[in-house]
């Protein structure tokens, strides 16, 4: 015989405002089983949580039914209650009252009936439900970071610092990232190399981290604690191992005009390379698209210099597989493509520029050896203009809804920096909204206005023509003034909004992480929970999260290890104990279950069975490894013989509560 | 301020001013700028107060050549020369209410009229 105890929560005003908290513990007082129906203003605190410890006792109660919250918030707080007076936590059962009933209804009458047919239902599945016991499993000791950018470069060095092992992929041929290529960092005008590099360097020489630079995660399988990643190293057609960097062969290259990524396409580098100087690895690349040898067999000049003998033309995709606990995803951004903004003239002259192309413009390793110098004619411009918010802020099919946020200031740099090495030059900086929150932040945008005298006007540039004359005019508002403004400048900046990068979305579909309609990754809570991804041992790190400055990133690169180092120092974690299973009688082996299976928790096992005839026979059925399974429910809908159950939601428990709602 | 006009403004017009984040982009690519004594951006701004009196009585409203740059600039995609078009429609009305008849359009067409007036001019009502 069940006895069932109901507690139904006023939750302050917040249920009690909209639902008859009273009518509906009188109400559920009557449906059968039910021993006990009380209700009480706070059922989280300790005295609630009292209140339904001791009716447990008192009542020898079989199951509960808690009308509260949702169960995403408190469901493990009662389970913990009753656990600790000897009640299986999985006799308990959340009636949302608060999200799905009082928070979205706004009459009185509408609210109670329907919180009282939500109690219905749990009390109707509760009836059902069966003690469950949580397994556990072991926690691979080794992280993964997916992104070798100062975020990737972080996060992989605090996890290291803490005794575990760390792989770093990095799709590119050294790690760096974006500040690699960054001239100067604000507010402080340090130079970026200077602080990154050393800590490329110790990420290379760290015993725990293995860098697998040029290579790419093609599949995850498995959950927290115990991840399979398959990693493709992309043939470099160098050997890793031998190569010592010591660049003759890019200097011997005859295939001179590929454009360099690394300086944006501002000049050319070989077809066997090395990204740029302070390079980890410093190991040589071919590109294949470019490289004689490989295209057409006519060539080879590389290996022939080459003293060591690492170049291999044959070399192909290498794959690996590798156990993690825990990943972290540092996959970063990209400014956007800015081809859609004829108005700005950005595919017509060579004078307009990006901002981070003015970086390396301005760069000693960059085109012109840190002299600033226009694309087009190699000579000084004496008027820049700078444009904000290029696509950002943006309601349109061209650009992005959001607030690039790290624009402001490097604007405010940039133009800093320019004054301060050639006085001579005019500055304008057309603004929309001067965004500077930040430690030091809004004092450096000042420096740039009251000592720099750099002109800042309120208003947006409409139209940039570039003119045979070589000068380009920039027509734009002055909002303050209540003029158009006609400015013949020598260098227009844009500042490029930045999204994700590519590779985040056929990650994230990996990962299965969620992703919000911009391709960052969404965390699990916005505010308390910033850096974990809703799914269980995926972490966060950097811009791919959404746009950060470098300090931001490297906070939350380190907050992404503490999370980590969190989950590897336990030994095993526990499992959902609400998992599937297959009822082998009823199973007809079709695979339509293993399909639709996103962890691969499914497999098929060829089973002996004893017939009603006494005789043997071999059928193929399937088997869930419930270490593996996560519960999704997936298989038990795809099931045409209803031999999938899912515990703690069978397909029994399920009918009951739609039988009580409809009753 | 006359709340009438100001939905009629609206109405006619299909736009929404609040989506307006003032960066003067309108503005910044008016051709027009010169001609106007008030411009792209404070159009919609005066829109968004009801001050739509004054607009109707500038020559501003005249003045917009419906090249339509500002529509397709606008980064939040307010369409400014709609606003203007709205406001010089509401000028019209008030002035004796001389609602056109499709039938009384080819006899106003003259061969000195481009072609491109009249095109503009239906552009303007399709939303």
């Amino acid at each position: 015989m069940q006895k069932i105890g109901v507690f139904v929560c006023h939750c302050g005003t917040n249920i009690a405002a909209t639902v008859d908290v009273k009518a509906v513990a009188e109400a559920l007082g009557h449906e059968p089983g039910v021993v006990i129906s009380r209700d009480y203003q706070y059922m989280c605190s300790e005295s609630g949580q009292n209140l339904v410890k001791n009716a447990i006792k008192e009542h020898k109660l079989t199951g509960i039914v808690v009308c509260s919250c949702s169960p995403r918030m408190h469901e493990n707080t009662f389970r913990k209650a009753a656990a600790s007076v000897g009640l299986n936590p999985y006799l308990v059962e959340i009636a949302n009252i608060r999200e799905q009933c009082s928070w979205i209804h706004k009459d009185i009458a509408t609210a109670t009936e329907k919180a009282i047919i939500l109690g219905k239902a749990a009390v109707a599945k509760v009836h059902l439900n069966a003690p469950l016991t949580a397994g556990e499993s072991p926690v691979a000791k080794r992280a993964l970071v997916i992104g070798g950018g100062i975020a990737g470069i972080q996060t992989a060095l605090d996890i290291a610092e803490a005794g575990f092992d760390v792989d770093i992929v990095e799709k590119n041929p050294t790690i760096g990232g974006k500040m690699a290529q960054i001239d100067k960092t604000f507010p402080t005008l340090d130079c970026a190399a200077c602080i990154l590099t050393p800590k490329m360097v110790e990420a290379s020489q760290n015993e725990h981290i293995t860098i697998h630079s040029f290579s790419e995660v093609t599949d995850v399988k498995g959950f927290v604690g115990n991840f399979t990643v398959t990693i493709k190293k992309k043939a470099r057609y160098v050997d890793e191992t031998k190569c010592t960097g010591c660049g003759l062969c890019t200097e011997k290259c005859p295939m001179k005009k590929v454009p360099n990524e690394f300086n944006m396409g501002l000049d050319n580098r070989t077809a066997i390379y090395i990204p740029f100087a302070q390079a980890v690895p410093k190991v040589a690349t071919i590109d294949p698209n470019y490289c004689m040898m490989l295209k057409n067999g006519k060539c080879g000049v590389c290996s022939k210099v080459c003293s060591v003998g690492a170049i291999d033309y044959k070399q192909e995709d290498r794959f690996i597989e590798q156990k993690y606990g825990a990943i972290v995803v540092a996959t970063g951004f990209n400014p956007i493509n800015l081809d859609k903004y004829d108005e700005f003239a950005y595919n017509q002259c060579p004078d307009v520029v990006t901002s981070l192309e003015l970086e390396r413009l301005m760069n000693a390793a960059g085109p012109n050896g840190g002299t600033l110098l226009r694309p087009s004619d190699k000579t000084h411009p004496h008027k820049i203009v700078f444009v904000q918010c290029v696509g950002s802020r943006c309601d349109d099919s061209k650009g992005k809804p959001y607030c690039s946020k790290i624009c402001c200031m490097y604007t405010a740099k940039h133009a800093m920096l320019i004054r301060e090495k050639y006085p001579d030059t005019e500055v304008y900086v057309f603004y929309i909204d001067v965004r500077t929150p930040g430690k030091n932040f809004d004092e450096f945008y000042r420096r740039a206005v009251e000592q720099y005298n750099v002109h800042y006007i309120k208003g947006m540039v409409g139209k940039v023509t570039p003119r045979s004359d070589g000068k380009i005019e920039v027509q734009a508002s002055d909002l303050l003034a209540d003029e158009q403004l006609h400015i013949d400048a020598d260098l227009v900046v844009l500042a490029a909004a930045i999204e994700p990068d590519k590779t985040a979305r056929p990650l994230a579909t990996m990962l299965t992480t969620q992703m919000d309609t911009n391709d960052f990754f969404t965390e699990a809570h916005p505010k308390l929970r910033p850096v974990e991804s809703a799914t269980a041992g995926i972490f966060l790190s950097g811009a791919c999260q959404g746009p950060k400055d470098i300090p931001e990133t490297v906070a939350q690169a380190s907050a992404a290890a503490a999370k980590a180092i969190g989950l590897l120092v336990k030994n095993s974690i526990t499992c959902n104990p609400c998992v599937a299973h297959s009822d082998e009688l009823m199973c007809n082996g079709c695979s339509s279950c293993e399909k639709v299976c996103p962890y691969g928790a499914i497999t098929y096992i060829d089973k002996e069975f004893r017939m009603p005839d006494r005789t043997t026979a071999v059928r193929r059925v399937a088997s869930v490894n419930p270490a593996v399974c996560q519960g999704c429910g997936a298989c038990t809908v795809a099931c045409p013989s209803g031999a999938m159950d899912l515990n703690g939601f069978s397909n029994s428990q399920i009918m009951a509560e739609v039988d009580a709602i409809c009753k | 301020m006359n709340k009438n006009l100001k939905e009629q403004v609206l109405r006619s017009s299909g736009v929404n001013v609040l989506k307006c984040m003032r960066c003067g982009k309108c503005s910044g690519t008016c051709p027009s700028y010169d001609e106007m004594e008030y411009h792209p951006h404070q159009f919609v701004y005066m829109v968004e107060r009801g001050d739509i009196e004054t607009l109707m009585n500038s020559k501003s409203i005249y003045k917009c050549l419906t090249c339509f740059a500002c529509v397709d600039r606008c980064p939040r995609n307010v369409e400014p020369a709609k606003v203007v078009e709205a406001v010089r429609l509401a000028a019209v009305r008030q002035q004796g209410n001389n609602h056109m008849t499709p039938a009384q359009i080819p006899e106003m067409l003259d061969d000195d009229l481009p072609q491109q007036a009249v095109v503009t001019a239906f552009r303007k009502y399709i939303k």
